[in-house]
C-alpha cells in the first residue's frame, strides 16, 4: 500500500510567540499548564501518522481537542507552528502561495461543518465554484458540475439556491463542490454534526457509497464515535492536542490504550466490530474440537448464531490454521458488554 | 487598610460634588474668566490673523494653490456639472438641462429598478411635493449636493472599508480617525474647511465627506468582516486568489451591509449638506437657516417639510433597495418575467420624458410652484403666531419655573465656580473612571479649554448640555424600559424613533422655535428630540436583553412589576444605560450647539457670530475648538465609565 499523506510532528500553538514553544522543556507540559505559565493553547501537539492511498482515516476526539485545527493545518488553511505534511509526496508546508493554490485546485478538498456554501450562488454554480476560479469554461463546467450532482443524488436541484435545501440537500452540495475537481484526497471537517440523526446515517452510507464508486483517500473528523467506528479504516483519537491512539476500529475496542479511549467504545456494541480472533481463547484439553469452523475474521456478530447453535466449542481459525476456540461464554460475554 | 481603594465610586462622586458645592459658594465669582461677548483674547486675535493669512496666500502659497485649490475646483466643477443638469441653468442656459417632468421620470424609473414599483410611486409623489412644496430649485440643488458628497463618500469609504475588514492593522489606523469625526459636533468643521475652500458648494462637499465617508466605511468594514468564516475557508481550500477571494465570496455575501451603509451614508449627507447652508451650500438648507435667523416660523417650516419629505424618499428608496438585493441574492424573490419588458418600456418613457423636459417650458418649469407649500406656511405661521399669543403666557411660564429652579442653578455653579475647583472635580471622575491615564488626558483636554479663553462660555454650553442630556436619559430610561418590557411599544415606537433618527438635525428647531421663540429652550428642546431616539433604542434593547432565567427568578421570588423593573431589568441593563448617557451628551452636544442659530448663547452662538462678523471669526474659531474639547472629554469620561468593572477586585481583598 503506498502511503497518500504523512504528517510527522505537527504542532499548532496558539498565543504570544509560539515558536519558541516547540522543541523546549515547556513542550512537555499539560495543555492546560502550558496555558498558565506561557499563556500559549497547544490546539495540535506532536502529530505524526501515516494515511494510505485510498484509506477511510477518521481522527475523533472531544470538542476542543483539536481535530479542526489538525485537519486545517494539513490544508494549511492554519499555518502550522512546527512539522511537515506530505501529501501524495509533496511538501505541503514548503508550497509557495502559488503552488499551494495550485494544489488546492487539484490534489485535495474539503468539507466543512457547516457546509460553506455561498448563498448567492445557485446550486450548479456552488458545485461548479472550484473549477471556475480554475479557470474552466462555463460549458464545460457545468456539464462536470452536473456530473457530480448526479453523483451525490441532487439532481433536480441545479438551480435551486442553498438557502431553499434543507441541511443534508446543503451538505450534499458541499460533497458535490468537493468532489467536482477531481482531487486525490478530501478532507472533511465534523460534516454531518450540524445535521438530524437520521440524515446523518443516510449522509454517511452516502460517503461510504461515495468512497466505493470514486475510491478517494479521505480524512474524516468527527466526535460521534459511532460514525467514526462507521466509516473508518483506521481511527485515531485525539485529546488535548495529542493523538492517543491510532488503529482499526477493532482494535480500538479490543485494546483501548487507556480510559479516555475506553470511555468512547464504552457504549458501542461491541459485538458488531469484534471479530473471533480478538476472544478465542486458547483450547484445553476439556474441549472437544469436533464443532463447526469458524474464520477468525468473522465478526462476533455474524458468528454468534452458530456459536450458540453449536453443542461444543467452535473452532477458529486462520488460513486454515487454528488459533483457538470460542464458546457461548465468550459471546456472551461480549453481548452483555463485559470484554473487557 | 485594603478597603480604602474599593470604596464606592458613589462615595467619591458625592464627595466631590459636595467640595465642589462648598468651593463654589465661597469663591463665587471669582476665577472664573467671564469674557464680554464681543472682547477677544489674544489668541482670539492670533487665531483671525492666522485665518486672514491663509485668505491672503490662497495663490501664492504652493501647498494651497496646488492641492487645496485643485481639489476645490474639482469637486466644484463636479456639484455645477449635477447642478446644471438638474437644478441650475448653464451660463448660456434658461433653465437646467432636465426639467421637472424628466428628474420625476428618472427617479421613478431608478427606484423602480433598484426597489419595487410602491417606493417608486412614493418618490415620485415625494419629487413632485418638492414643486407644490415651492421648492423645486432648492430641493434640486440639496439633491446634487447630496449625489456628489455620497458618490464621493462611497468611492472613498468602501475601498477603505473592505481594506479595513480584511486587515485588522488598517482599521487599526483608521478607527481613531473615525472616531473624532463622529464625535465631533458637525457645527464645528464647517468653519475649518470653509476657510480653505472656501464658502461654496466645494466645502460643503467636503464637510458632509467628513461626515458621511465614516459611516460608509465602518458598516462597509463591518459587512466584509461578518461574512461566515467557513465560506472564506471553503473558497481558498478550493485555491482562490486573494482577488477572487473577495470578488467572488466575500463581496457578494458583502453585498447587502454595504447596501445598508449606502442608505446610512445618504441620510449623512442629507443632514450635512442642509448644515452646510451655513457655509453658502445652496439649497433648502439656506431657506430653513435664514427663516429661522429671520424667526419666520412659517417657511422654516414649509422648507423643514420639502427635508422632511426628501429624507423619507430616500430612506425609502435605499431600505427597499437593500431588501431587494437581500431576497434576490438568495433566490427568495422570484424574478417577474415581465419586470424586464416593463423597465425597458419605462426606460423609452424616461427618455421622452427628459426630451421633453428638456424642451417644453411645462415640463421644465415647474408649473404651481408652492401651491401647496405657501398655504402651509401660511397656516403654519398663523398657528405659531395663535401659540405665542394665547400660549406664550404659559410656556414662558413654563420656562421661567425650569429656569429658575433647574437651568439657572445649574448654569449659574458652572459659570461662576472658580475653573479649577470644576478641573478638580473633572479630574477625580477622569481618574475614578478610567485612571491615571485619563486624567493625565483630561487634564490636557482641560488646559486647552483654558487656553480658548472661552471657560465661561463653555460652562454655558455645558450646563445646558447636562440638563439636555438628563432629560435625554430620563426619557430614554422610562421609555426604554418600557419598549424593553412590551413587544406591542416597542413595534409602535421603534418605527417613529427609526424616522426621528433619519431627519437632518436642523429640522428639530423649526418647531420648538414656533413655541419658545428664539430661547435656549428651542435650543435645548430640539437637542432632547435629536438625541432621545438613540438613547431609548439602546436602553430598550438592553432591557430586552436581560437574559429570561434572570426574569423568571425574579418573578419566581414574588418581585413586583415595580421591583422586576427597578430591581433587576435596570441594575443589568446598566451598561446599556451608561452607553445610552454617552450617546446623548454626544448628541445632545452636536445639538445644543445649532443652537446658536435660534439665540441659544454659549459656544454655539460664538460660531454662528463668528460665520456672520469677519471680525469675530477667530473667536468663533475658538469656540469650536471649545466645543471639540468638551465633546471629547465629555465622551472619554461617560465611555469610561460605562465600561465594566474589574471583577478582580471583589476577589483580591480576600
Ligand atoms: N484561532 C485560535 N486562536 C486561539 N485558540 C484557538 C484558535 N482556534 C482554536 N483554538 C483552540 O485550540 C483548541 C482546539 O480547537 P479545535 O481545533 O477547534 O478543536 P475541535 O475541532 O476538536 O473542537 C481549542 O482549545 C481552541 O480553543
Ligand atoms: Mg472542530
Amino acid at each position: 500500500m503506498t502511503t497518500s499523506i504523512s504528517v510527522r510532528d505537527l504542532w499548532k500553538v496558539y498565543g504570544p510567540n509560539p515558536e519558541r514553544i516547540v522543541g523546549s522543556p515547556d513542550a512537555l507540559l499539560s495543555r492546560s499548564e502550558l496555558r498558565r505559565k506561557t499563556g500559549c493553547t497547544a490546539a495540535v501537539r506532536d502529530v505524526s501518522f501515516d494515511v494510505a492511498e485510498g484509506e477511510v482515516f477518521v481522527v475523533m476526539g472531544l470538542s476542543g481537542s483539536g481535530k479542526s485545527t489538525l485537519v486545517r493545518c494539513m490544508t494549511r488553511l492554519v499555518e502550522p507552528t512546527a512539522g511537515s505534511v506530505s501529501i501524495q509526496g509533496e511538501d505541503i508546508l514548503h508550497a509557495d502561495a502559488s503552488r499551494l493554490r495550485e494544489i488546492r485546485r487539484s490534489k485535495f478538498s474539503m468539507v466543512f461543518q457547516h457546509f460553506g456554501l455561498l448563498p448567492h450562488r445557485r446550486v450548479v454554480d456552488n458545485v461548479a465554484f472550484g473549477l471556475e476560479i480554475n479557470g474552466m469554461r462555463r460549458d464545460q463546467r457545468h456539464a462536470r458540475a452536473q456530473e457530480v450532482i448526479e453523483l451525490v443524488g441532487l439532481q433536480g436541484y441545479e438551480q435551486a439556491y442553498p438557502a431553499q435545501l434543507s441541511g443534508g440537500m446543503q451538505q450534499r452540495v458541499g460533497l458535490a463542490r468537493a468532489l467536482a475537481s477531481d482531487p486525490a484526497v478530501m478532507f472533511f471537517d465534523e460534516p454531518f454534526s450540524a445535521l438530524d440523526p437520521l440524515i446523518r446515517r443516510d449522509m454517511q452510507t452516502e460517503v461510504i457509497r461515495l468512497h466505493n464508486e470514486v475510491g478517494k483517500t479521505m480524512v474524516f473528523i468527527t466526535h460521534d464515535i459511532h460514525e467514526a467506528l462507521r466509516l473508518g479504516d483506521r481511527i485515531a483519537i485525539m485529546r488535548d492536542g495529542g493523538i492517543v491512539q491510532v488503529g482499526t476500529p477493532e482494535e480500538l475496542i479490543a485494546q483501548p490504550a487507556d480510559d479516555y479511549v475506553a470511555n468512547f467504545v464504552l457504549d458501542f456494541p461491541k459485538s458488531h466490530v469484534l471479530t473471533l480472533r480478538w476472544i478465542a481463547r486458547p483450547a484445553t484439553s476439556d474441549d472437544e474440537l469436533r464443532g463447526p469452523e469458524l474464520p477468525a475474521t468473522m465478526v462476533v456478530r455474524d458468528a454468534a448464531r452458530t456459536i450458540l447453535d453449536a453443542a461444543g466449542p467452535v473452532r477458529v481459525v486462520d488460513g486454515g490454521q487454528l488459533i483457538g476456540v470460542v464458546s457461548t461464554e465468550e459471546v456472551l460475554a461480549v453481548i452483555a458488554g463485559v470484554h473487557a | 487598610m485594603p478597603r480604602l481603594r474599593n470604596l464606592g465610586r458613589g462615595w467619591i462622586l458625592t464627595a466631590s460634588i459636595v467640595v465642589f458645592v462648598v468651593f463654589r459658594t465661597v469663591w463665587s465669582g471669582h476665577w472664573n474668566f467671564p469674557l464680554d461677548r464681543a472682547t477677544l483674547t489674544p489668541f482670539h486675535t492670533w487665531l483671525g490673523s492666522l485665518m486672514d493669512s491663509v485668505d491672503a496666500n490662497r495663490t501664492s502659497n504652493p501647498l494651497m494653490a496646488n492641492i487645496v485649490e485643485v481639489l476645490r475646483t474639482a469637486i466644484s466643477n463636479f456639484v455645477t456639472m449635477l447642478q446644471q443638469l438638474i437644478s441650475e441653468p448653464a451660463p448660456n442656459a434658461s433653465y437646467p438641462f432636465i426639467g421637472w417632468l424628466g428628474v420625476i421620470a428618472i427617479v421613478g424609473w431608478v427606484v423602480y429598478a433598484t426597489a419595487n414599483w410602491r417606493v417608486a410611486l412614493l418618490a415620485m409623489v415625494g419629487f413632485y411635493a418638492f414643486g407644490a412644496l415651492g421648492f423645486w430649485t432648492e430641493s434640486m440643488d440639496t439633491l446634487a449636493l447630496v449625489i456628489a458628497s455620497v458618490v464621493i463618500a462611497l468611492l472613498i469609504g468602501i475601498p477603505l472599508g473592505v481594506l479595513a475588514g480584511l486587515f485588522p492593522r488598517v482599521e487599526q489606523v483608521l478607527t481613531p480617525f473615525l472616531d473624532f469625526a463622529q464625535v465631533m459636533p458637525t457645527f464645528v468643521y464647517l468653519m475649518p474647511v470653509a476657510l480653505f475652500f472656501l464658502i461654496g458648494p466645494a466645502s460643503a462637499t467636503i464637510v458632509t465627506l467628513i461626515y458621511a465617508v465614516p459611516p460608509a466605511l465602518r458598516i462597509t468594514a463591518v459587512a466584509i468582516r461578518e461574512v461566515p468564516i467557513v465560506t472564506v475557508e471553503a473558497g481558498t481550500s478550493l485555491g482562490t486568489t486573494r482577488w477572487q477571494l473577495l470578488r467572488k465570496v466575500q463581496l457578494p455575501q458583502a453585498k447587502r451591509t454595504i447596501v445598508v451603509g449606502v442608505n446610512q451614508t445618504i441620510m449623512a449627507a442629507l443632514s450635512m449638506v442642509t448644515i452646510a447652508a451655513l457655509i453658502d451650500a445652496p439649497g433648502l438648507g439656506q431657506v430653513v437657516v435664514s427663516s429661522l435667523q429671520k424667526l419666520d416660523v412659517g417657511t422654516s417650516f414649509q422648507a423643514g417639510l420639502a427635508i422632511v419629505v426628501m429624507a423619507i424618499v430616500l430612506d425609502r428608496a435605499t431600505t427597499a433597495a437593500a431588501e431587494r438585493v437581500e431576497r434576490e441574492s438568495t433566490g427568495h424573490e422570484s424574478r417577474r418575467q415581465w419586470r424586464r419588458p416593463l423597465l425597458a418600456v419605462g426606460f423609452v418613457g424616461v427618455l421622452i420624458a427628459v426630451y421633453l423636459s428638456h424642451t417644453y417650458l411645462v415640463a421644465a418649469q415647474f408649473q404651481g410652484e408652492g401651491s401647496i407649500g405657501v398655504p402651509i406656511a401660511n397656516a403654519t405661521q398663523t398657528a405659531a403666531d395663535w401659540v405665542q399669543l394665547h400660549w406664550g403666557a404659559a410656556t414662558s411660564a413654563y420656562t421661567d419655573w425650569v429656569s429658575t429652579w433647574f437651568l439657572n442653578p445649574l448654569q449659574n455653579a458652572l459659570v461662576n465656580a472658580p475653573w479649577f475647583v470644576t478641573a478638580a472635580v473633572v479630574l477625580v471622575w477622569a481618574c475614578t473612571f478610567g485612571g491615571r491615564r485619563l486624567a493625565l488626558v483630561a487634564a490636557g483636554l482641560i488646559a486647552v479649554l483654558v487656553g480658548t479663553g472661552l471657560w465661561s462660555d463653555s460652562m454655558v454650553t455645558l450646563a445646558a448640555t447636562f440638563f439636555a442630556a438628563a432629560i435625554t436619559v430620563i426619557i430614554g430610561v422610562l421609555l426604554g424600559a418600557w419598549m424593553g418590557r412590551s413587544t406591542i411599544v416597542d413595534r409602535i415606537v421603534r418605527p417613529v424613533l427609526d424616522a426621528g433618527q433619519v431627519l437632518p438635525a436642523f429640522v428639530y428647531l423649526v418647531p420648538f422655535l414656533g413655541l419658545f421663540g428664539a430661547t435656549r429652550f428651542t435650543a435645548i428642546l430640539a437637542a432632547v428630540v435629536y438625541a432621545a431616539p438613540a438613547s431609548v433604542k439602546l436602553i430598550a434593547d438592553g432591557v430586552r436583553g436581560v437574559p429570561e432565567t434572570i426574569r423568571e427568578a425574579a418573578v419566581s421570588a414574588g418581585a413586583s412589576t415595580w421591583q422586576q423593573i427597578v430591581k433587576v431589568e435596570l441594575p443589568t441593563a446598566r451598561h446599556a444605560i451608561a452607553l445610552a448617557t454617552n450617546q446623548g451628551l454626544i448628541y445632545v452636544l452636536a445639538m445644543v450647539v445649532v443652537g446658536g442659530l435660534v439665540g441659544a448663547g454659549g459656544l454655539g452662538y460664538l460660531v454662528v457670530a463668528g460665520f456672520a462678523q469677519s471680525s469675530l471669526r477667530g473667536k468663533g474659531m475658538a469656540a469650536g475648538l471649545a466645543i471639540v474639547v468638551l465633546g471629547i472629554l465629555i465622551d472619554r469620561i461617560t465611555q469610561a465609565a460605562s465600561r465594566p468593572r474589574e471583577r478582580a477586585e471583589i476577589g483580591a481583598t480576600h
